[in-house]
């Protein structure tokens, strides 16, 4: 089929692995992804506390910086699990915006231009399909979240010694766990409401709601009840509760002074939900999303 | 693991699945909930280009969709160059191109990066995607334009796109649905012309499903004509053309009797239409110079002789009136 001959030739040339075929989608995805100003100012941003951490970091170990600065190094913050915690909530807080902005359309414009049979007649399979799909949105959340996290980690490693290092492994491995989890729901929920919802705006507003809507509720029913069962519909709570257990700062019961006309006093002991039923929840989250993913990936969708 | 498709089509060579039908069609059955789409499809296609011909909802699309695995067969099977559709869908549709009936774009792309997103997708390695992509929008037509958004293509243009997206890869089979749909006479030319150029090129065989009998006639050796979800006529166009070639109908003046007799001397078979039409069987070796010596000779005069041949159009509609064949 060379362009002087005009005429049509079989390919029988190399193939590439199929393996790695699914990489095919974000190559192709990040070209759009960054052309969009808004996007890449926004994705700049996301490393400005990322770099404030390097610093805080770098400050705790330098002595002359500090004394420089006039800053005694009991004001700063301790390095240690919640400093790391902070800021993986911190970046995975802004994960939630770039999917805000990335995610909705990834399926939903596949699904409204009837591009899925192009996908689907050569040899890639739905699931591969899936898999670059979110594969444009994990490696991008990754950048911002457990990848520089590990990194600084290691760089304080090795600011305070292989000791420190070997006491903290845990530290590290609660950064790369709490960071995937977050961004493989993060994935999921975007790609399930992207399927569902053909229209960019409506599926981040769906996406919003998701997020911000049953947090409201629960917290209403947290209130009202005065019991902290509430989170087990709100997204972020689970989180916040799974990331409080892989740091280990996770405190199940919390109580609260209730004073009745200035005289009697009484203390009500609430309890959070076992730590086990909120990454069950987020089990059943990421389960439900998959569900819906595999009905609505389809080349054809037959009416019934 | 990169495979060395030049080795794999050495093997290929010597493989007896390739002297296999293109496709295999083995009681295959789709049911859509208890809706019965296709019925206990059977027969072995083999032609370079294959029409498959039926009236709306008759299960064209969906024995397509089926062949590429969108949709599981309820029962049966069929197989592709000897490749079972349900246990090799994936090798399959590693040597088929499929162009959609719909409109099936990724939208934001130009042509050039649409179409090499397509081949990479089917295996290609990067490089050769781009070049491959570039080859195929220059042969089906669309060379100037390669740069364009997809978006700001006219309809004629989107259709030769989705040609291209088919053949980028350099498809053993491709699966043509629908592929005149919308155009006007010029680019419903072009595209015929070029489906016409890839079967004559030998280096593919094409099913293309269509309502329009002109299109199947022109670029079709065999058809297959579905009605209800099964099939109704399987035959080879080049071998009914080449079976009616000696049967004319003529139109004469004169001793129409005395003429029929002499002609059944001749050893042809003739039958008397009217008073002035007559139908006639050519046997071997007698030309029709020969009829119009007898005529002469009878002092019958021909008005007119035409060549009878069933065209598509009448296969199509025995095909309908008198429902289910089969091959």
């Amino acid at each position: 089929m060379a362009v002087y001959e005009h005429t049509y030739k079989r390919y029988a040339g190399q193939l590439t692995p199929e393996w790695s075929r699914f990489l095919i989608i974000p190559h192709h995805a990040y070209r759009d992804v960054f052309k969009s100003k808004l996007f890449t100012a926004f994705f700049s941003l996301c490393f400005i506390p990322l770099l404030v951490e390097a610093i805080l970091i770098y400050l705790h170990h330098n002595v002359e910086a500090l004394a420089l600065m006039r800053i005694n190094v009991r004001e700063l913050l301790p390095i240690d699990a919640s400093f790391f915690q902070f800021f993986v909530n911190l970046q995975g807080s802004l994960a939630f915006f770039v999917v805000l902005l990335v995610g909705p359309p990834l399926v939903a414009r596949d699904l409204r231009n009837n591009a899925l049979p192009l996908y689907l007649c050569r040899p890639f399979s739905r699931a591969e399909y899936v898999a670059g799909k979110m594969s444009v949105l994990l490696i991008l959340l990754s950048v911002i979240t457990w990848v520089p996290q590990l990194l600084l980690f290691l760089f304080q490693s090795y600011l305070e010694g292989a000791r420190w290092f070997i006491d903290s492994l845990w530290i590290g491995s609660a950064i790369f766990i709490g960071s995937v989890v977050w961004i493989l729901l993060l994935a999921l929920l975007s790609q399930a409401v992207s399927a569902l919802v053909k229209w960019r705006v409506v599926a981040s507003g769906a996406l919003l709601g998701i997020l911000l809507i049953p947090s409201i509720f629960g917290e209403v029913v947290n209130n009202l009840f005065l019991t902290r069962w509430g989170n087990i519909i709100s997204l972020s709570a689970l989180m916040r509760n799974v990331s409080a257990g892989l740091f280990g700062t996770f405190v199940r019961a919390t109580s609260r002074i209730t004073d009745f006309d200035g005289r009697v006093a009484r203390e009500i002991v609430i309890n959070e939900p076992p730590l086990w039923v909120s990454w069950v929840a987020l089990f059943v989250v990421c389960a439900i999303c998959l569900g819906l993913l595999s009905r609505k990936v389809r080349a054809y969708e037959v009416v019934k | 693991m990169v495979i060395p498709a030049a080795v794999s089509d050495q093997t290929a060579l010597s493989n007896p699945a390739n002297f296999a039908p293109v496709i295999d069609l083995n009681g295959l059955s789709v049911t859509f909930g208890k809706r019965p789409i296709l019925k206990n499809l059977r027969g072995e296609l083999r032609g370079r280009a294959i029409g498959l011909l039926g009236p709306n909802g008759a299960g064209k699309t969906t024995l397509i969709h089926t062949l590429l695995g969108f949709h599981p067969p309820s029962s049966g099977t069929a197989h592709i160059f000897g490749r079972d559709i349900t246990t090799d869908a994936k090798q399959i549709r590693s040597f088929v191109g499929y162009m959609p009936e719909r409109d099936s774009f990724i939208t934001k792309m130009s042509a050039v990066r649409f179409v090499r997103l397509m081949a990479e997708l089917s295996g290609l390695p990067a490089a050769t995607a781009l070049e491959r992509a570039h080859e195929a929008l220059f042969y089906v037509g669309l060379g100037e334009a390669r740069y364009r958004n997809l978006d700001t293509y006219s309809l004629g243009m989107k259709q030769l796109a989705k040609l291209a997206q088919a053949i980028v890869h350099g498809p053993k089979l491709i699966f043509l649905d629908e592929p005149t749909n919308g155009l006007d006479p010029p680019a419903r030319q072009r595209m015929i012309r070029l489906i016409g150029e890839i079967r004559d090129s030998g280096q593919a065989n094409i099913l293309l499903s269509s309502h329009l009998l002109r299109d199947v006639e022109e670029c079709c050796e065999e058809i297959l004509i579905l009605k209800d979800g099964e099939i109704a006529v399987y035959c080879n166009l080049e071998e009914e053309r080449k079976a009616n070639r000696k049967f004319l109908l003529l139109e004469t003046r004169g001793d129409q009797k005395g003429f029929a007799e002499a002609i059944a001397g001749l050893g042809c078979e003739y039958a008397r239409t009217t008073d002035h039409r007559l139908k006639v069987v050519l046997q071997e070796g007698i030309e029709v110079r020969d009829l119009y010596r007898v005529a002469a000779s009878h002092e019958v005069q021909i008005r007119r002789l035409s060549y009878k041949r069933d065209s598509l159009e009448d296969i199509f509609l025995k095909a309908m009136e008198n429902g289910h064949g089969g091959l």
